[in-house]
């Protein structure tokens, strides 16, 4: 039912939402949540984001958190997508897409989608900063406690 | 299982790999390695680039057969064991 994919084109919102809706008559909202990458870190610019990930962990990662979700609500549907590779400021990261009859499983599903992905899907991030200097993304608590919240 | 089937797989990632200087590799088995921890020692005591790399396992994260694994996991042959830093995608 969840569609997965780890790909480094852009991905277009509304290619993705007519693929999860189209033919079907019984859903009555779908949440909507795009990651893009931000032009600075710390108040220091940032030229790219380079993406890398655990081929084979990461599409059974993210297969187990849309399970969860499917589990926890009510969803006829979801789509995650996950860029890899050197990404620009104002591209697209991710996309979460979570279908259900009525809006709060769709939103809270998104919600859900999104923060288990930030921390149990095998991705890591490198900023590239304008001064030429270059760093690994270091795991955020915010994230950690985001995730807690749906214990 | 004869001796030349007891490999370990072993992955690194982020900057991991960068300090470590490989993103994989394959290793024997090595004798007294039951665990993840047991493996985080053994590497440890390999190089100075490796104690490095593992000084702090805190910020150490592993995988075994592409499930996050904790310090007292059981390792054997054949398994793919992955390191890497808390993840940071989405």
């Amino acid at each position: 039912m969840a569609t997965i994919r780890v790909q480094v084109a852009p991905f277009d919102v509304g290619v993705e939402l007519a693929a999860l809706t189209g033919g079907r008559t019984d859903i009555g909202g779908i949440g909507c949540f795009v990651g893009t990458v931000r032009d600075s870190a710390g108040g220091r610019p940032i030229t790219a984001m380079a993406l890398e990930h655990y081929p084979g962990m990461t599409e059974r990662a993210l297969a187990e958190i849309a399970a969860e979700a499917e589990q926890r609500f009510a969803l006829l549907g979801c789509t995650l997508v996950h860029r890899v590779g050197t990404l620009l400021p104002g591209q697209n990261i991710v996309l979460v897409l979570a279908a259900s009859a009525h809006r709060q499983a769709a939103l809270d599903a998104t919600g859900f989608l999104i923060d288990w992905l930030k921390t149990k899907a095998p991705f890591w991030k490198k900023e590239k900063f304008a001064d030429g200097d270059e760093s690994w993304v270091a795991a955020r608590d915010a994230d950690e406690a985001a995730a807690g919240r749906w214990a | 299982m004869t001796e030349a089937a007891a490999r370990l797989r072993l992955l690194y990632f982020a900057w991991l790999r960068e300090r470590v200087g490989a993103s994989e590799e394959d290793i024997a088995l090595p004798e007294g390695v039951a665990t993840v921890a047991d493996l985080i020692a053994w590497l440890r005591a390999r190089g100075p680039g490796f104690a490095a790399a593992f000084a702090t396992t805190k910020t150490i994260r592993c995988a075994v057969n592409q499930t996050f694994a904790a310090p007292n996991a059981a390792i054997a042959a054949g398994d793919e064991v992955a390191f890497f830093p808390p993840v940071t995608g989405g």
